[in-house]
């Protein structure tokens, strides 16, 4: 790629201390977001996609036991921005999030407005009320939220509103990229659908960057350019969706391909058998091998991360070695 | 439709009571509102709807957990009225709870876990019970029994979990089987495993199933029929082949379309949804109670006089206006005819 990812990590670890040793939630993940680009980190609970997400907004826990890699948001390195900078130039202005279950996320005793209104006041981008509630009821208005709910508290609204406030809330200092984490899990189908019909007008409209954190893949197909598989820490297989949709490389994302189940296919889903290892104590070689049908003797090594035609990349030995034929 | 019902609920309606400081009446909550189908032996129905049309309501008062306020729930032929009925109903239902682990006694082991129903019910001598509980393990494919028999459920996989619900649900070998979202905390790879295990022993139990859901994806593969259910009220009901080919009533349709399947091609098209929330419980909307939301409202019609079941095909039913003229149902006919004498 010639032009500089909007978003680039590098080799990102975050491991959290526990009481039975340091627990590998992130181990080494590469991943890019494009510019304009919508990219989704697609993975079964406990593969470590929340964390991943938490790494990169640098919002960490107490019990970190090791933090390191590169983050380059439009080629700054955030991992070495001081707290009190990152917090004033990057979070809300520049990299937003939408929390999961975003809409249990607002303050109870606050009213929505001036929930949606606390960014502008932190940052200084306005100095008297009136400003911030122009703001405010044009964001509200950009997501669909009838202006008069400004005044409302969020036990008023209903699950699918309050969603919007929280999209509002991240959207009001137009950040360039907003990590949302399962937006739609919580949601009944028709509210997800039109949730998921608002981001897509948002990102047509307002060209924002998405990193899209979900367990599913018909809501990746909604929403994502890009797929970043991942299982047990790592991303096994990144590359563009409709190429990911119609020939998955890695094994996992085979197996995870075939067990989807979907209401149009015909085909009936094939369960894959076996669960995630520990990220406690991970295998030493490629952590898939022992669900693998695949597998065969180097997989006792640790898989590389090989290019694959297309921009597509894939940790698995099956295509190091036709990579290294090929040559 | 295969032989007699084995469970028919005619004009069920659950109302909860809303009370203001404990007493006075501040009116009711039409969870079920008039609600008619029923359930063949050894079928398995599906009943979809979103969150708060009432459906969980419709799965406790088919566990006997809520006694509804009007009509009848018929099983083998036995109308249930009093406590004994369903107390002897009661025993011939088992329920797949949506949650695993917080359906499972967290301080017990797999072993009591599963011995606890046949204690409850009068299997008093151990090796019996044992072997019981070996059968049903097996049957459930958590092999080997001897492995997972004094594990506790946080050492059980949320699929082994849930596997172990089924297995207490199906010990003491019920006709009808009330699973409620079986699968919706589970991940989207296990999934298929735990609808396939009901599938596998609903069919070689010949088990009914009644299988609740909001997700209309998940029943293409381990239902016959499907009711979709809006507000209170069953409003289609088909074989699940018809439905998702030809849905009638317009909620069907929009819920179907809604709905996402992995393709490239839907980040580029935005999804039709009909406008509105669904309405209050309470005082839900006159006429058909999906007008105001629907595209295709008959004004003066629609939202005056509330549609009755109209048979659109065989063995498909839709309470739509749209389809007047086509011969009406009346509520559940087969129980006169395999119901008691």
């Amino acid at each position: 790629m010639t032009v500089a990812p909007l978003l680039r990590v590098e080799d990102l670890h975050l491991h959290f201390r526990t009481a039975a040793g340091p627990v590998r939630a992130v181990d080494g993940v590469y991943l890019e977001v494009g510019r304009g680009r919508t990219v989704a980190v697609l993975g079964e609970s406990g593969c470590g996609k929340t964390s991943l997400a938490r790494a990169i907004l640098r919002l960490l826990p107490r019990n970190v036991a090791h933090y390191s890699g590169r983050v380059l948001l439009d080629g700054e390195d955030l991992m070495v921005l001081p707290e009190e900078r990152f917090r004033q130039e990057v979070r809300w202005a520049r990299l937003s999030l939408v929390p999961q279950a975003a809409m249990n996320s607002l303050n109870p005793v606050l009213r929505v407005g001036d929930q949606v209104a606390e960014p502008l006041w932190l940052h200084g981008r306005v100095r008297r009320p009136e400003e911030a509630r122009d703001h405010v009821v044009e964001a509200l208005r950009r997501v669909g939220v009838p202006p008069e709910f400004a005044d409302r508290y969020p036990f008023e609204l209903s699950g699918g509103m309050r969603q919007r406030v929280a999209i509002a809330m991240a959207l009001v200092l137009r950040p360039q990229l907003v990590v949302l984490d399962e937006p739609t899990s919580a949601l009944d189908v028709l509210t997800q659908a039109n949730l998921l019909n608002l981001l897509k007008t948002l990102r047509w409209e307002l060209g924002t960057s998405f990193l899209l954190i979900t367990h599913d893949l018909a809501t990746a197909s909604e929403l994502a350019d890009d797929v970043a598989l991942m299982y047990a820490g790592q991303i096994v297989e990144f590359g563009p969706l409709d190429r990911f949709l119609t020939g998955p490389m890695h094994p996992y994302a085979q197996a995870l391909r075939a067990s989807v189940v979907s209401l149009r296919e015909e085909r009936a889903p094939q369960p894959l058998p076996g669960r995630p290892p520990s990220l406690l104590n991970p295998p030493a070689g490629c952590r898939f091998a022992a669900r693998c049908p695949a597998r065969f003797d180097p997989c006792g090594q640790a898989p590389p991360l090989v290019p694959v035609e297309g921009g597509r990349r894939v940790m698995c030995w099956l295509y190091a070695q036709e990579a290294t034929r090929a040559r | 439709m295969r032989g007699d019902p084995l469970l028919a609920a005619r004009g069920l309606a659950t109302w909860y009571e809303l009370r203001r400081w404990g007493f006075l009446h501040q009116g009711w909550v039409r969870a079920v509102d008039g609600v008619s189908f029923q359930l063949a032996e050894g079928e398995a129905v599906a009943v979809v709807g979103e969150s708060g049309c009432g459906k969980s309501t419709l799965a406790k008062t088919l566990l006997g957990l809520v006694r509804p306020l009007r009509g009848e729930v018929w099983f083998e032929g036995r109308r249930l009225g009093g406590a004994d009925d369903w107390r002897w109903y009661r025993r011939r239902v088992g329920y797949v709870q949506q949650d695993p682990y917080g359906a499972l006694p967290p301080f017990m082991s797999v072993r009591r876990i599963l011995e606890e129903p046949l204690v409850v019910n009068g299997v008093s001598s151990p090796s019996k019970r044992r072997a019981r509980v070996v059968e049903a393990l097996e049957a459930v494919q958590l092999v080997p029994p001897e492995e997972f028999l004094p594990r506790f459920p946080h050492m059980l996989s949320g699929g082994q979990q849930q596997r172990l619900v089924v297995a207490r649900a199906t010990l003491l070998g019920p006709r009808l089987l009330v699973a409620d979202e079986p699968v919706s905390m589970l991940d989207a790879s296990v999934r298929a495993e735990v609808l396939q295990l009901l599938r596998s022993l609903q069919q070689s139990h010949r088990l009914s199933v009644v299988y609740i859901t909001h997700d209309l994806s998940t029943v293409r593969h381990f239902c016959e029929r499907v009711l979709v259910m809006y507000a209170g009220k069953l409003v289609e009901q088909a074989q699940v082949t018809d439905l998702l080919r030809e849905p009638k009533h317009p909620y069907t349709q929009a819920l179907l379309a809604a709905i996402p399947d992995p393709d490239p091609e839907n980040a580029r098209r935005l999804r039709p949804v009909p406008p509105g929330e669904p309405p209050s419980l309470v005082r839900p909307p006159e006429g058909c109670r999906f007008h105001p939301r629907c595209p295709a409202a008959i004004p003066g019609v629609c939202d005056r006089r509330e549609p009755p079941d109209f048979e659109v095909g065989a063995g498909h039913v839709a309470a739509c206006w749209l389809y007047e003229g086509a011969r009406t149902v009346t509520a559940a006919p087969a129980v006169e005819g395999g119901g008691s004498p």
